[in-house]
């Protein structure tokens, strides 16, 4: 099972035997045509199906953000109207938070986490499948109701009592619950089955210590997505139940508690930022390292201060409500939480310069991504320590202040890495280039383009402006520092667009360069570019964290896996020793069966109550087709039992 | 994948041809209705629910959810629910039900509201704007549920709109005098 | 649309965090510089760093990946990562100990003598109550709070609708108004001025024209202001007045406002009861004079959409005898006399 052989790492391909790849590419395709397009089960399919969609998304928040700046350009506006503006602030903070910021981290998860743990297929793929339509499926009901004039307009926090039955007349506050719902039920499954790949499915020799850091920020993720997201799925749904069925759960008169509604959402809410932020942390660490040409600096230090700030970012969320009625002593321990998580993200961002310091930086366009998160993330983060303090958030709370640094912390935080890791692995994806030149205009157009809409926030808020609101008046004196950032807003829009013109002509048309265009050191560049549709033949057996940099001369591989079923290779937790062989299902119409159907009944229950009963039928009907057992693999079962 | 986006552009295009009353929200005003209601001259004799067709331009009210909620709060702030209380019906007779004296069309209440009606219900006429006395209708109508379920909240944020079925047997004391 | 013209309505500063006026603000402020001095410093030397590591990398004319660095320099390096750990810690313990002397200090700022207040926030309004013992000595405004300088002020905050935030940056930081709870903030000003406020929490299409005066005067201003808001308001002096006051009591005025003396006795809307002393209108939305306050009453929703005054656009357009006769123009003039005088 473990026959070694020497492999080379760049060039992978003509090694094994080309009658054994037919028969593995036939095992593991996709069908062709429509029918494998909504059957498959291919994590990189669906990896890119889910970045491309979410990214999707990303420019609908962004064409919003556009509405919003120009509307408050100047004082006294009147291009958009409090109705209008309050459905676009609304819909840009739900789709930038659980359309797109999410999502794509997950996407990114999907995609790459299979191929740098060294797998074929990702844990639990028809759920995978499942998580993305049904991902989709939230989204364009999202959109639908936005476009119908049902677009949510209570803000991405829906503060009851204003998004109760009472002030939030019609359906609009029961499609933002509704949206929420759908995209958790996605996040969990996504997040089930990364940590299963992660835990279950790494290659021979990767023990826990040799896990590249994204694959551990992943994990993270994962795990704060499954102790953050029941508590937003709980909120959601009694939000509404109190709007549909009348039930009291936030109604203060009948003993529910406004201040209930707050407590379950920030619970997710916080922990919600740090899901966006630690996958971009194990980003930044796969580009640092690679640009240093050396491992990153104090492995162990980066791993436990990802597992670290994932702890304690569950205990931060009262910082969104010292404004409120919380008893002082309490809040006290939420702003000693909130300062002390800055030290993780400080150590690693030491960690970081010593790897620069200590190795060869490379400057290239991902390389620049990532070195603004050090002036960015880390003026985020530092107003991040105001906002923890109880007396000057009463002061900051709710103002321009903490738009800046919301959007220093995400943008900093998350979209610059992200951006970095689209220019990373674009040609992981594609197998060609992004041009290097229009990457560095993407770069300095975002970069400027950014602080100029946003720092001027900062200002804006010490100064008085609230947040979510639609004009002000002249005499306020805004005027002039938010038309600055709504001519930075369109130079990021600029700077979106030289990216979409980037991967549109380089998908096409980029340099061809090769399977490892960085010479990285992690598996997933240990395939060819694209992969094919098994990843991995023979599948590669590792011995230290960066096993392509280690081993020159090629890497040892594991032989023995079938070729004619999708059959993986689970290893052990800690050590990753060989365990068993483990056959993944192939592709099938279920999932998106299951999806249609649920999403029935969630669309459905913003109606009547009805529909949860008799929607669950065909719920329940597609999923007894999705699990019905096949002869086949009965017969197999049975052949394998040992009789007593 | 081509087909799919197109079915969906298909259905939202159809979707968004029927538009969606629900959800409107008119601020200003809409322009002055039409002597329509004017002309409507009913009798207070003539009790039941026979009445003419609602005029389109007042259609808008009875579907509109924003519409409702602010006859809602116009029940109360104009202290409708002084005596028929929220709904269930006090000094004046209960509007949950489904027995209209003057008639349940949405011009027949506005009749109501406008010119008052014997024993005790006051006219509104040239006191309250015309919108919200649709408005008012509307919220009226919902009440007994002549109005679609899903422009209709499914509680407020109070007490009250608990209780009617005992308050109604026993009026509270504070309502022994006659109404303005 | 710039009803503020008037350069006394130019509010900048006065909305503002960094211009204190009272002691829970200035000592907010004082934490404020210190810990933007701290990150202001952090930030350079992070930035500083980062250049210093990228161009004092060691210098190799290769790319080969270096995947076993030197154990030696790896942990000269650890400990430089280490200590600056260890300085990280104890600056942010630092900075915990100043926010906890902060909020220390704003809870010892509470006076026995405090004059009391109740704010009920209302989309989109603030209502305003001066509690007294005596019912009578009880007075009731909107939308512009006086305070006497120098004498602790303790609000109660109320709402029966959704949330709203009271923030009156110059003097302290904002305090949530929940429904089903009530809430406490004291302040106080040094010194005398018009200040702004605004609320902070999402509550509406109006949210963005909720806000408020706080009027800091010298005790006996203020004694003087409040006995005056205690009396009934005037009566009409002139035929003309007289008849706006009878349109205001005979329309849907009277049935959301209250003018004290008067029938009018609406509890949904301000009370009017000293309009004309007031230096705003619509929650310091517009400046307050006779041509904002026509603009006002008969045009609400294009001046705030969505607020809760109805519109008289429809009534005064017909002249007065359209199908509800509301409001024609001679009734207008004659409430506009009558609201511009209830000083």
């Amino acid at each position: 099972m473990s026959a070694r052989q020497p492999m080379d790492p760049t060039n992978f391909e003509p090694l094994g035997h080309s009658a054994e790849r037919e028969r593995l590419e036939q095992t593991w395709s996709t069908p062709p045509g429509i029918y494998g397009w909504l059957t498959t089960v291919d994590h990189k399919l669906i990896g890119k199906r889910f970045i491309v969609t979410a990214f999707f998304f990303f420019l609908a928040g962004g064409i919003l953000a556009m509405l919003m700046r120009l509307q408050l350009a100047q004082p006294d506006n009147r291009l958009l109207g409090p109705d209008l503006y309050n459905q676009i602030f609304t819909m840009h903070g739900t789709t930038m938070m659980f359309l797109f910021a999410v999502p794509i981290m997950e996407a990114m998860g999907v995609y790459l986490v299979p191929l740098m743990v060294g797998t074929r297929n990702i844990a639990f793929p028809r759920l995978n499948a499942f998580s993305y339509w049904i991902y989709l499926f939230g989204g364009l009901m999202l959109y639908s109701a936005f476009l119908l004039n049902i677009g949510p307009d209570v803000g991405w926090f829906s503060y009851v009592p204003l998004a109760g039955p009472e002030y939030g007349t019609g359906k609009r506050a029961d499609f933002w619950a509704q949206t929420i719902t759908f995209t958790e039920v996605s996040a969990l499954a996504v997040a089930v089955e990364i940590i299963t790949t992660v835990f279950k499915q790494r290659a021979v020799g990767m023990s826990l210590g040799r896990v590249p850091l994204l694959a551990w920020a992943m994990v993270v993720m994962s795990f704060m997505i499954i102790f953050a997201m029941p508590g937003v799925i709980l909120a959601s749904t009694t939000l509404i139940m109190d709007r549909l069925v009348g039930t009291h759960f936030f109604n203060p008169a009948e003993g529910g508690d406004a201040l209930l509604w707050q407590h379950l959402f920030w619970f997710f809410g916080h922990p919600e930022v740090y899901i966006i932020f630690i996958p971009a942390l194990g980003m930044m660490s796969s580009i640092i390292a690679t640009f240093s040409r050396r491992p990153v600096f104090g492995h162990a230090v980066m791993v436990s201060a990802l597992v670290a700030t994932g702890v304690i970012g569950f205990m931060l969320w009262v910082h969104h409500m010292f404004a409120t009625m919380v008893p002082n002593a309490g809040k006290m321990f939420f702003t000693v939480a909130s300062m002390l998580i800055a030290l993780p993200t400080a150590l690693q961002v030491y960690c970081w310069i010593a790897t620069l310091w200590t190795g060869r930086p490379v400057f290239k366009t991902p390389l620049l991504f990532v070195l603004a998160f050090f002036f960015i993330l880390v003026l985020g983060g530092l107003t991040g320590l105001m906002l923890a303090s109880i007396s000057l958030d009463t002061q900051v709370h709710d103002t321009f202040f903490v738009v800046a640094h919301l959007h220093y912390v995400l943008i900093g935080g998350a979209v610059f890495p992200l951006f970095g890791a689209f220019y990373y692995w674009f040609p992981k994806i594609t197998g060609r280039l992004l041009n290097e030149t229009a990457g560095r205009w993407n770069f300095w157009l975002f970069f400027i383009g950014f602080n100029l809409a946003f720092f001027p926030m900062h200002q804006l808020g010490l100064e008085g402006m609230p947040r979510r609101v639609y004009t002000y008046p002249e005499a306020m004196g805004w005027g002039g520092l938010n038309l600055l950032a709504t001519i930075g807003a369109g130079l990021i829009a600029a700077s979106v667009l030289v990216f979409i013109g980037n991967v549109l002509w380089c998908r096409r048309r980029g340099a061809l360069v090769g399977n490892n265009p960085w010479s990285a050191g992690t598996l997933e560049w240990a395939t060819t570019s694209p992969p094919p549709d098994y990843n991995f033949h023979p599948v590669p057996v590792v011995a230290g964290p960066e096993p392509l940099w280690e081993r020159a001369t090629g890497l040892p591989v594991v032989a023995g896996l079938s070729d004619t079923t999708r059959e993986v290779l689970v290893t052990t937790l800690i050590e990753a020793k060989p365990d068993h062989r483990e056959e993944l299902p192939g592709p099938s119409l279920w999932p998106l069966i299951s999806a249609l159907a649920l999403a029935a009944l969630f669309v459905g229950s913003i109606f009547t109550p009805w529909a949860v009963v008799w929607g669950s039928i065909p719920v329940a009907a597609a999923l007894i087709g999705w699990f019905w057992p096949k002869k086949r693999e009965t017969e197999e079962e049975v052949a394998e039992e040992v009789p007593p | 994948m081509k087909i799919l986006r197109g079915v969906w552009i298909a259905m939202l295009g159809a979707a968004a041809l029927t538009g969606c009353e629900r959800e409107e929200r008119n601020f200003v005003e809409p322009p002055p209705t039409s002597s329509a209601v004017e002309s409507l001259r009913l009798s207070d004799l003539r009790p039941g629910p026979s009445s003419p067709p609602p005029a389109a331009e007042n259609s808008a009210y009875q579907e509109n959810a924003y519409a409702i909620s602010e006859g809602q709060r116009l029940f109360s702030w104009y202290n409708c629910a002084g005596c028929h209380f929220h709904g269930g019906g006090g000094i004046g007779p209960p509007l949950m039900d489904d027995l209209w004296i003057y008639g349940s069309e949405p011009q027949n209440i506005h009749a109501t509201i406008i010119q008052g009606r014997p024993n005790g219900m006051p006219a509104f006429g040239g006191r309250i704007p015309d919108y919200q006395v649709w408005q008012l209708a509307a919220y009226v109508r919902s009440l007994s549920g002549l109005t679609p379920k899903d422009a209709v909240p499914a509680r407020s944020d109070h007490m009250s709109n608990e209780s009617p079925p005992t308050t109604m047997e026993k009026p509270s004391p504070k309502m022994t005098g006659s109404p303005p | 649309m710039s009803l503020f013209g008037d350069p006394h309505f130019a509010w900048r500063n006065a909305q503002s965090a960094l211009n204190s006026a009272g002691p829970q603000a200035a000592r907010i402020e004082a934490y404020w510089w210190l810990i933007f001095a701290v990150s202001a410093l952090a930030l350079i030397l992070v930035v500083l760093a980062m250049f210093y590591a990228l161009f004092h990398s060691r210098r190799r004319s290769d790319l080969e990946p270096e995947f076993r660095p030197s154990p030696k320099l790896e942990r000269s390096r650890g400990w430089v990562v280490g200590i600056l750990g260890a300085v990280t810690g104890v600056i942010l313990l630092g900075l915990i100990a100043g926010s906890f002397a902060t909020d220390q200090a704003l809870e010892s700022f509470t006076a026995q003598d405090a004059l009391s207040i109740d704010v009920i926030g209302h989309q989109w309004w603030w209502e305003v109550q001066y509690i007294d013992p005596v019912p009578s000595r009880r007075a009731s405004t909107a939308n512009e709070i006086h305070v006497p300088v120098g004498r602790t002020v303790a609000l109660t905050l109320k709402s029966h609708d959704v949330i709203h935030s009271f923030w009156a940056p110059n003097l302290t930081g904002k305090q949530d108004l929940i429904p089903g709870h009530e809430a406490t903030l004291n302040f106080r000003a040094d010194r005398a001025g018009v200040f702004r406020g605004q609320c902070a929490e999402f509550c509406g299409y109006q949210h963005a024209y909720m806000g408020f005066l706080v009027v800091a005067e010298p005790p006996d201003q203020f004694a003087a202001w409040l006995e005056k808001q205690r009396a009934p308001a005037m009566t009409p002096a002139n035929p003309s007045q007289r008849r706006g006051q009878e349109v205001f009591l005979s329309r849907d005025c009277a049935l959301c406002h209250t003018i004290q003396g008067t029938e009018a006795s609406g509890k949904t809307a301000p009370d009017l009861t000293h309009l004309a002393g007031r230096k705003t209108l619509a929650a310091a939305t517009l400046a307050n004079n006779p041509s904002t306050l026509a603009a006002w009453i008969v045009d609400p929703q294009s001046l705030k959409p969505g607020n809760h005054m109805p519109s008289h656009l429809q009534s005064v357009r017909l002249g007065g005898d359209g199908p509800s006769g509301l409001l024609n123009q001679e009734d207008l003039q004659a409430l506009l006399d009558y609201l511009g005088n209830l000083e």
